[in-house]
């Protein structure tokens, strides 16, 4: 029996193109929908769990311990109570645009994980446009959060709503400067192209193997940074802001549609840090040049075997992990930016400096 | 600008200080779960010891929530003297302190010129319904079983002046006695033959001890162990001596003794006694135990007034007293370990007993195991415990008194 489902789990590992991909084309379908829908909902919970932990720890308290074991289920627990909550909607309240908002604000994430490659062959599609894609659908969350602060009725909600249109479109330019940098130097916009393009890598006159990482350091830290502010999280949380502005965007909302602005930006912590890790960390490799056990193909990363598989899935969600981790860390550490500060930091910091990364990876690209 | 660290120092000195504390053990907690460990001024509830209340009314105005209550009437006392004049004092009928509007400011517990009123760490009396809070004298008495005794002295702290003389005092005393101790044991050694055909329950009086100073080294050595300070531990060894003397004589005294008397307890309430007064050997003795002035005082007062009530409740019992109940738990005193045993059967004797009634901190073992099994803290179950044995030894000097 055993036997049965490991020669089926290996004939599934065993293509080199999606685990998720069937004959028929509705049992694709379905297929893949569940597992973007499963990681969406699943993964953003655990790194919720992690911000939880690491947040209460660092301020020398000791975060969830009631709600299962070591208050694991905590966050399961707080989307039950959401769930049972009235679901209050302002009178003066633009009725239909504010009950949509959340919900343009929640779907595009989950449409992200429908590329994003967390293992061999474990990824729902491999756009040839992959990035391009990301990129693109990351940034309508951006509507629902304008829809939320102007349907709200409430100069809170709308001074949250603008700042968040401000702030998001002042560092998606750095942030797709610095994606673009990995492209033109991976040659290609598939990020699991992106992940075999990283793999074959070597240092410029040399066999060593090193991830995009090693020479874009800037282009990475400037991914981080604008991925941390593109999320409104802590120190770039002007938004919401609860010291000044209630807050925000979601000063209005309640029960379930509140649970749904959070789930976005847990989410959004995931599919950030895998997008970091795709482009920068090497993807589901373990570390640069080492090949998975079991695997075969380009860079020992692909054809892998069950092991090699699960193995690739642990090693991506441990960098997503990582990363989760550094996002919090730089919360409880930092103080929020003033709006003018952030701005500026933006459009005289960040864009240049991913300007300069862009023209630097070319001028390598070229000569080398 | 002030600062000359280069840029970006301060954002790692800011994540350094974070990481630090990921590692530390949390500050939390777990309330509900284990018991918080609170300091002895820990503003918890307010206790009235209500022997020292002269119902002088301060607290009461004082407060600025106007929570306390007190209803009291007045008494004429009879001259002490033939020809002298009749006397009023008030009597306290009602003391109550509302925790519903009580901010617990303490202003009371300070103003307080007979130290009726306490603090006391316990916090655990939320209630349903909002009366609840409003804790009448009954409640308020029990309060009291849980106040901790204030802390100690720092080591090479100057004594506080009345200390320090009752301590020289008690010196010179055992000093002047212990010429006469040799005869006076040989006296009682012959007054140990009579005694047997009795009453089995030789008085204290009788029993009395004379040392040079001696010490208990056992306790001693045991105190010093405990990191208490040479003086309080020289005291209360000394204190050991004397009650181990005292209770070898006794021993040696007592034939039988089945004190199943069965008797009708006079209550004590009913029994009317004058307060302010101080009973001034129970002062002498908790000081040179290393009590501090104030606690010996108020215990002193107390047993004072303790004293004079069984008096009366003994004279009175003896006038009319029947076979009425005796009370249920009676000679099972405080059946428990060595050390206390010392202690425990001292009081038992008679009159001066009454005196080591509050202070000399024994507890009863039956209720403070039956407490720790219960969940109780050690801190709390102590306490009871030390309630129960004196309640139990109050009802066995009455019974006592009754019966002989």
């Amino acid at each position: 029996m055993s036997e049965v489902l490991w020669n089926t789990a290996a004939s599934f590992t065993a293509q080199s193109t999606s685990i998720t991909t069937f004959d028929s084309f509705a049992v694709s379908v379905v297929v893949k929908i569940a597992f973007a829908l499963g990681l969406f909902f699943v993964v953003p919970i655990v790194g919720g769990y992690l911000e939880h932990k690491v947040m209460g720890r660092m301020q020398a308290r000791r975060g969830p311990v009631e709600a299962g074991p070591f208050g694991t289920l905590q966050l399961v627990a707080d989307g039950i109570k959401f769930i049972q909550k009235e679901d209050v909607i302002p009178r003066a309240a633009d009725r239909w645009v504010f009950a949509a908002a959340p919900g343009v604000a929640l779907v595009p994430g989950m449409l992200i994980f429908l590329v994003l490659p967390f293992g061999p062959g474990v990824f729902a599609l491999d756009l040839e446009l992959g990035l391009f894609y990301a990129l693109a659908i990351s940034s309508v969350s951006v509507l629902g959060i304008l829809m939320g602060g102007w349907a709200s009725a409430n100069k809170f909600s709308l001074i949250g709503g603008l700042r968040a249109g401000g702030q998001l479109i002042a560092y998606e330019l750095p942030l797709i400067l610095a994606a673009i940098t990995v492209a033109v130097q991976a040659g290609t916009l598939s990020l699991v192209g992106i992940v075999e393009a990283q793999a074959t890598f070597m240092l410029p006159g040399t066999e060593i193997n090193v991830w995009y990482v090693f020479p874009q350091i800037l282009g990475f830290g400037i991914f981080f940074l604008a991925a941390m502010a593109e999320l409104s999280r802590p120190p770039f949380d002007m938004p919401i802001a609860d010291s000044e502005l209630v807050f925000g965007y979601m000063t209005e909302y309640t029960g379930i549609k509140f649970a749904m602005f959070l789930l976005t930006e847990y989410g959004g912590m995931i599919l950030m840090s895998a997008l970091m890790v795709v482009l920068y960390l090497g993807g589901w490799q373990l570390l640069p040049g080492v090949p998975l056990p079991g695997c075969e193909g380009t860079g020992g990363l692909f054809d892998c075997g069950v092991t090699g598989t699960l193995l690739g899935v642990g090693i991506t969600l441990g960098k997503i992990m990582a990363l989760v981790f550094l996002m919090v860390w730089a919360r409880v550490a930092y103080p929020r930016l003033r709006e003018d500060q952030l701005q500026r930091f933006a459009w005289l910091v960040l864009v240049p400096l991913a300007l300069l990364n862009l023209a630097l990876v070319g001028v390598a690209k070229v000569v080398f | 600008m002030a600062t000359t660290s280069p840029p970006g120092v301060g954002l790692m000195k800011g994540l350094a200080v974070t990481i630090k504390h990921l590692f530390r053990y949390p500050a939390t907690q777990m309330y509900p779960k284990e018991r918080p460990d609170l300091p002895p001024r820990t503003r918890g509830v307010i206790a009235l010891m209500d022997e020292n209340c002269t119902v002088c009314m301060l607290c009461s105005r004082e407060c600025p929530d106007w929570c306390i209550y007190i209803d009291s009437h007045k008494e004429t006392v009879p001259p002490a003297k033939e020809g002298g004049r009749a006397r009023t004092r008030n009597v306290l009928d009602r003391f109550a302190i509302d925790f519903s509007l009580c901010m617990y400011c303490g202003i009371c517990v300070e103003v307080c010129p007979f130290d009726a009123l306490w603090w006391s760490p316990e916090f655990e009396y939320a209630e349903y319904e909002i009366d609840g809070l409003l804790h009448e004298m009954g409640k308020l008495r029990e309060w009291m079983d849980t106040v901790p005794p204030p802390p100690p002295l720092d080591a090479g702290a100057v004594p506080p002046a009345e200390a320090a003389d009752a301590i020289a005092k008690k010196e010179k005393e055992l000093e002047a006695e212990a010429a006469k101790q040799q005869e006076t044991e040989a006296k009682e050694q012959e007054a140990a033959a009579p005694a047997d055909g009795g009453d089995g329950k030789p008085k204290k009086a009788e029993v009395k001890v004379e040392g040079a100073g001696e010490i208990d080294q056992e306790t001693y050595d045991q105190l010093i162990a405990e990191g208490k300070s040479e003086r309080i531990a020289r005291s209360k060894a000394k204190a050991a001596w004397v009650r181990k003397e005292k209770e070898r004589l006794a021993a040696e005294q007592e034939a039988g003794g089945g004190d199943d008397a069965p008797a009708e307890k006079p209550k004590a309430a009913d029994v009317h006694v004058e307060a302010g007064e101080i009973d001034q050997e129970t002062y002498d003795q908790l000081i040179a135990e290393g009590k501090s002035e104030r606690m010996a005082r108020a215990k002193a007062k107390a047993a004072y007034v303790r004293k004079q009530k069984a008096k009366l409740a003994e004279e009175a019992a003896a006038g009319g007293g029947d076979d009425g109940d005796g009370g249920a738990a009676s000679s099972e005193a405080a059946g428990d370990e060595a050390p206390e045993d010392a202690e425990a059967a001292e009081p038992k004797q008679g009159k001066l007993a009454d005196v080591h009634v509050e202070g000399a901190g024994e507890i009863d073992q039956e209720t403070f195991d039956q407490l720790i099994a219960e969940g109780k803290s050690e801190r709390i179950a102590r306490s009871k415990a030390k309630a129960a044995w004196v309640r139990k030894q109050k009802q066995a000097q009455l019974e006592e008194g009754g019966g002989s």
